[in-house]
């Protein structure tokens, strides 16, 4: 059974067996406006908590997306390099980023739930 | 997201209602965006026709028996050479050659102009200009106006439906058709259009009815950056500084032949120095290979891995379907063609230099 926890800054993980799934959430592509590029990660790359994972470029400006806990990259959305567009339209599912192998379960528990995440952005 | 000391568009309340999201821009809080999202503005002003609010920018009325004498001294333009209701693209210069900011003059009378100046320079502009004219018979007044830019090609077809015929209005033309009204058939997106300076009470009413037109959509400043760039036009502070010249700056057909050999405007002799010596870096287009965009700041290096040059603006060319750019290289390298190499984030990514527009200008020229 997953479990979705997002962080505050705008990213939702979709953990099961202990790989998360990455992507930005629906309030985030709003922000950002319609997506013309996505530099992916290389597979196996670690990345500590806060470390640049992807790079999403709109028409206008390129932002940062971290990594919100330790981990190495298993997997990177290669459709979105010839559809970067899908983060807009499906933030939550077909525009996911990256699969990471988690390094220590434990800093889960510092993100928030779909409830808490909701009231933050309100 | 905007600081309080923004100061406010007069049209603010029918951008908020419309969903507009804001920015800072020039110390303006501007809409960068409404809910058709940039991709989709940037579109439909080249197929259809979109309505900007460019109330930022700032429109000068210089009037008085030496109102030519003043231009041809602030401006390299033989100010007295204009029809009347034609207009032409110049600069304020520095001493040094160098662009305070480039401007349009239209002449509207044999002794009364219209300047128009960039939101970011206005006031610096104005000081400039008043004190230039405090040695000539000339009134400089800076009008209090909302100004709005229409631009595609149903921008006419638009007005027209909303009662404002401009039939024989060529570009580069302004008229005052209707009492502090000043329209011209220009704009900053490679499309035929037309901007409007007019009073508050005129915009709503106009805005209301040009909404009212199906093929009319607010564009925000992120589609209007876009459009410009793919037109291959500059932005002052990004393309053209006090730093870079006409010359680098591949803007001397703006200036009149015999102007640039004779003219005693200020920053004449620099830029013949300039233009004698030729420039060390010119402003070119830039097509990035790929999809990944190439943007302001980032620098480039000819295929031996020597500094080239730098780009000043980048981003995604809706329109072009490619990420477009531009920026200064060496002389040498100014060819269309060349190849170069922007770093981004560490990654070389190569860009060929390409001849601008990125989209045809499709301007009503006569």
């Amino acid at each position: 059974m997953a479990t979705t926890y997002f962080t505050t800054d705008h990213e939702w993980l979709r953990v099961e067996g202990g790989i998360a799934t990455v992507g930005i959430t629906d309030y985030a592509q709003e922000q950002l406006g319609d997506l013309v590029f996505v530099e992916l990660p290389e597979i196996g790359k670690k990345l500590a908590k806060g470390d640049t994972a992807v790079v999403v470029e709109s028409v206008k400006a390129a932002s940062d997306v971290y990594a919100p806990v330790d981990g190495e990259i298993t997997e990177a959305n290669g459709t979105l390099s010839s559809d970067p567009s899908l983060v807009n339209s499906a933030a939550t599912g077909a525009g996911w980023l990256w699969k990471m192998k988690l390094a220590d379960e434990s800093q889960l528990a510092g993100l928030m739930d779909e409830a808490a995440y909701k009231a933050h952005i309100a | 997201m905007t600081g309080d000391d923004s100061k406010h568009l007069p049209l603010e309340d029918i951008h908020t209602a419309a969903g507009a999201r804001f920015g800072a821009f020039a110390g303006w809080s501007m809409p960068l965006t409404y809910p058709a999202g940039v991709m989709k503005e940037h579109l439909h002003t080249r197929e259809h026709a979109g309505l900007f609010d460019i109330s930022h920018m700032k429109l000068f009325e210089v009037s008085g028996p030496q109102a030519v004498a003043l231009l041809n001294r602030a401006c390299p333009l033989d100010a007295g050479a204009l029809d009347i209701s034609q207009s032409k693209l110049s600069f304020f210069l520095n001493e040094a050659g160098g662009i305070l900011d480039d401007l349009i003059v239209t002449r509207l009378g044999d002794t009364r102009f219209m300047v128009v100046a960039n939101a970011g320079n206005a006031v610096a502009d104005e000081k400039h200009l008043r004190a230039l004219a405090a040695d000539f018979d000339v009134k400089v007044e800076p009008l209090d106006r909302v100004f709005l830019a229409i631009q595609g090609p149903e921008a006419w077809a638009a007005l027209s439906r909303a009662g404002i015929e401009t039939g024989s209005l060529l570009f580069m033309h302004g008229v005052e058709p209707r009492k502090n009204w000043f329209m011209s058939r220009s704009g900053y997106t490679g499309e035929d259009g037309f901007e409007i300076g007019l009073p508050e009470a005129d915009a709503r009413d106009l805005v209301a009815k040009l909404l009212a037109d199906e093929r009319v959509l607010w564009i925000g400043l992120a589609a209007r950056d876009s459009l410009r760039l793919e037109a291959g036009l500059c932005l002052h502070g990004q393309d053209i500084t006090p730093e870079t010249d006409p010359a680098a700056a591949a803007l001397m057909w703006a200036i009149p032949r015999e102007i640039r050999a004779s003219g005693a405007f200020i920053g004449a002799d620099a830029l013949r120095d300039a233009v004698e010596r030729g420039p060390a870096q010119k402003r070119v287009g830039l097509k990035p290979e790929g999809r990944q965009p190439v943007r302001a700041g980032a620098a480039l290096f000819d295929a031996n891995g020597n500094p080239a040059g730098h780009v000043t603006s980048g981003g995604f060319g809706p329109s072009a379907g490619h990420p477009v750019a531009m920026g200064y290289v060496a002389t040498a390298l100014a060819k269309p063609g060349t190849r170069v190499f922007a770093d981004v984030r560490g990654t070389k990514i190569p860009v060929d230099i390409s001849s601008l527009p990125f989209t045809p200008h499709r301007y009503r020229k006569g």
